[in-house]
């Protein structure tokens, strides 16, 4: 994956020359400049913040650069709208999958360039090109079946796929694995290999650095509007990356390593949180976790094995039909969160959108949401208890916001992040659900929220972690209970704790009968 | 970056929407004014406000109520039909007494509120299909409780709900200033407020956050069918009889309009207390100074459809930002 000497580059694809873009006032770009060269994947790295989706935007038609120029295949071009961009060969695969959930996978795959015969759609053929084509990228589905019965790796491969048969010249990705699991990922790697082999040139946008290390060839970093860096990426290494996007210095970075929990904690011996057996038609069958004051204990699985799952069933926003939770020994009524949230259990959800923010609210109202009855007397606001309460924790967690007014739907991913955590904590919680915490956030925030988990463990609260990056759950867990098709399998403790034993409990776990039968 | 980005893009026209939408109805209903009075003399004149007043206020109550369910992403088409039940019910237990029957109007409204509320927040029924079965349904009650014709009320304290004074001002402007304030205490200063509007925001969160999310959703249809029901005994006392085969005939689309036009989207998570109010208002008086001027019923509808549009379009316009 070493990439070649400069000197001896293939042809330029897209030329981004010179381009700013000013949002009243703000430089958003500030003369960025980026080369694209057949056949290369090239990462584009930063803060959130820094401009990525904004050079993304201009490179793709939905904004217009206040100066600089665009080059496709050494050609100058400016494009209307996306769709230009798209009939010219610049495709985009967002966050979030932009395909019809209710259509088929074959009709969504060939969306608007149906195969006809008599002027009519020939749903044959259609059916029978989607399923070769899908193939090759790893994914073996009858399509006629709705899009939105696949899963989320499944369905961005979908994506993938629509946008290459668009005559793609030039891919963007944006952060393509935030909802894939290992093995999609890997799915994903070998068709970006073959993309690449075709002379396709790939914008990659991602959080994760180890996956730049192994799939990209090209690097560039931006901060605050600007490019930063811009090399082959075998000549940085990981440390300098990270200090670049931030700019700070390494040796800051170093000490604060790349995660920021810190090794020992002191945990007690009984257990605060006791989940027994809880079985749910929906995808558990019989999970027990314990959590002690003090005790992180993570959630291992992949994709569907039932981490989710299980916190909303400890939480009561998954119903079970058996099974118990009990806090300090107290059995909680089952599916009633209000019930749950009282004797002390709180979920951060694993999606923030959705589920998390109430986005026309403010800063302040989305803090203070589900403490406000604790907090006001006879149903009536209490201003000033608010402020201290919201005050207290955006000092705490350090939430950018340019006042508590502030709309909440404004703030960017990480902050978002922090209200959330802030308003799961001013309920005084004796147990915390984090259902991945740090998802799409950037490296700063992320550390910060890690830090943050890490102090409260130490103050005694326990919590139940799950990430999809084991290097996180790894590091933040003291003890990890492994799950695989809604079944506990296995669970690490002291030393084991590691991404090895990890994966070898993924792998090893005896595929279970299933759910169970009802 | 794209946050803050995608606000600032186009901040002019972002400007005069936002503008429009936070000051246009208040506006416009200051243009209207000044146009009546300039133009036909009898305007700003002690009687025709006071018809004003007596033709406006039903509707901004239904509408004050509609504006609570609409702030929880909700519609309550069955307030008409409560209207009419609430007719019903007057003269049938006026013998029990004025206050017994208004007492019994006001439960009815309420149990009428609480099937809605129930089939919406229990039943996952959405709102526009569970207040339309409500709204036919009850309509047809409401007439078999009073039977074919018209009944005729005399009662002093109905009547004079309808058309009397306190301190020189018609009673039914008392009862919509009260209700206009506690509409926007519940609103502004209580959690109940809030909480209305996170679960009309975002409904998912707001359950994982542990809020009262059917509780708040019963009452928000309870608090729309009173207050249909208190408007429909304002209509009693004001025509002097309970017809309710044609009473409130709709009214559950006249309130939706001036709730949408006072500036509270149809999508939930705000809602626009004193906007709901001039919403009523303005359409009243594009409704009297049409008529004023001879313009036939039918042009008006085409002008009430248009200032719908605009105002639903200014709402739109910000919240695709």
């Amino acid at each position: 994956m070493a990439s070649e000497p400069d000197v001896d580059q293939p042809d330029p694809v897209l030329e981004i020359v010179g381009v700013c873009k000013q949002f009243t006032g703000v430089h958003a770009l500030r003369d960025v400049s980026m080369t694209l060269r057949a056949g290369q994947v090239h990462a584009l790295i930063g803060e959130n913040g820094a401009g990525k989706s904004t050079l993304i935007k201009v490179a793709t038609g939905a904004y217009t650069a206040d100066s600089g120029e665009i080059r496709l295949n050494g050609r100058l071009v400016t494009f209307g709208s996306p769709l230009a961009a798209q009939h010219a060969g610049i495709s985009t695969i967002y966050q979030e999958i932009n395909l019809v959930p209710l259509m088929s996978v074959a009709r969504n795959l060939y969306l608007n360039r149906e195969p006809r015969r008599f002027g009519l759609i020939d749903s044959a053929a259609m059916k029978r090109d989607a399923r070769r084509v899908l193939r090759e990228f790893g994914v073996d589905v009858n399509p006629g079946r709705p899009l939105r019965e696949l899963g989320l790796g499944a369905q961005q491969m979908v994506a993938i796929a629509r946008a290459v048969q668009l005559d793609a010249q030039v891919v963007i990705m944006d952060e393509p694995t935030s909802s894939l699991e290992r093995r999609e990922v890997e799915t994903l790697f070998g068709v970006i290999e073959r993309l690449r082999d075709h002379g396709i040139a790939i914008i990659y946008v991602s959080h994760r650095l180890d996956e730049l290390f192994r799939i990209c060839d090209r690097v560039t970093v931006m901060r605050d509007g600007r490019v930063v860096h811009e090399s082959a990426m075998s000549a940085v290494d990981r440390l300098r990356l990270v200090s670049l996007m931030l700019g700070r210095d390494m040796a800051e970075v170093t000490r604060l390593g790349s995660t920021a929990f810190s090794a020992d904690r002191e945990i007690q011996d009984a257990p605060v949180l006791r989940a027994t057996a809880l079985t749910s038609r929906r995808g558990l069958a019989e999970v027990s976790v314990d959590v002690r004051p003090g005790e992180v204990v993570g959630l291992g699985g992949l994709l569907g094995a039932g981490r989710s799952e299980t916190v909303r069933a400890i939480v009561g926003a998954l119903k079970t039909e058996s099974g118990s939770v009990e806090i300090d020994g107290a059995t909680v009524r089952r599916n009633s969160t209000p019930a749950a949230i009282k004797a002390g259990v709180v979920l951060l959800p694993e999606d923030r959108k959705s589920e998390g923010i109430i986005p026309n609210l403010s800063v302040r109202e989305n803090i203070v949401l589900a403490a406000l009855p604790r907090i006001s007397w006879a149903g009536l606001l209490n201003r000033s208890k608010q402020d201290e309460i919201v005050d207290y924790f955006i000092k705490r967690l350090q939430i950018k916001a340019s006042s508590p007014d502030q709309q909440v739907s404004e703030l960017s991913g990480g902050n978002q992040q922090k209200v959330m955590l802030a308003r799961s904590l001013c309920l005084n919680p004796k147990v915390l659900l984090l259902d991945e915490p740090t998802r799409g956030i950037d490296v700063g925030a992320k550390a910060e929220v890690q830090a943050v988990i890490d102090e409260l463990a130490k103050d005694g609260l326990a919590v139940v972690l799950i990430s999809s990056e084991l290097e996180e759950l790894i590091e933040g867990s003291a003890r990890v209970v492994v799950l695989k098709d809604g079944h506990v399998v296995g669970e690490l403790r002291g030393d084991d704790v590691t991404e090895d034993a990890l994966m070898s409990a993924l792998a090893a776990a005896p595929t279970s009968a299933g759910l169970v039968d009802d | 970056m794209t946050d803050v980005a995608r606000r600032r893009e186009a901040p002019d026209k972002d400007r005069v929407l936002t503008l429009l939408q936070d000051y246009g109805v208040y506006a416009a209903v200051v243009l209207l004014v000044a146009i009546d009075t300039a133009v036909g003399s009898n305007f700003l004149s002690v009687s025709n406000l006071r018809v004003q007043i007596f033709a406006a206020v039903p509707i901004l109550i239904v509408a004050l109520g509609m504006a609570l369910v609409i702030g929880t992403e909700g519609i309550d088409l069955s307030v008409g039909a409560v209207i009419a039940l609430a007719a019903a019910v007057i003269p049938l237990y006026l013998g029990y007494g004025v206050w017994v029957s208004i007492a019994i109007a006001l439960a009815a409204g309420a149990v009428s509120g609480v099937i809605a509320g129930g089939l919406v927040a229990f039943g996952r029924v959405q709102p526009i299909v569970a207040t339309l079965a409500l709204m036919i349904g009850l309509r047809g009650f409401a007439v078999i409780l009073n039977g074919a014709t018209a009944k005729t009320v005399t009662n002093s304290t109905v009547v004079n709900l309808g058309v009397g004074d306190l301190l020189g001002v018609p009673q039914m402007a008392w009862v919509a200033a009260v209700l206009v304030a506690v509409v926007a205490f519940l609103v502004h200063r209580t959690t109940f407020g809030r909480q209305l509007r996170a679960v009309g925001d975002n409904r998912a969160a707001s359950a994982l956050a542990g809020l009262p999310v059917r509780r708040v959703l019963i009452i928000v249809y309870v608090v729309s069918g009173v207050f249909a029901a208190i408007a429909g005994i304002l209509i009693v006392g004001y025509g002097g009889y309970a017809d309710p085969a044609n009473y409130g005939l709709n009214y559950e689309l006249s309130a939706i309009t001036a709730v949408v036009v006072g500036g509270t989207p149809l999508t939930g998570g705000k809602v626009r207390v004193l906007g709901t109010v001039a919403g009523a208002v303005f359409m009243q008086l594009i409704s009297a100074t049409l008529i004023q001027h001879n313009i036939k019923a039918s042009y008006e509808q085409i002008v009430e459809a248009a200032i719908i549009i605009g105002a639903v379009y200014a709402a739109r316009g910000r919240a695709g930002r």
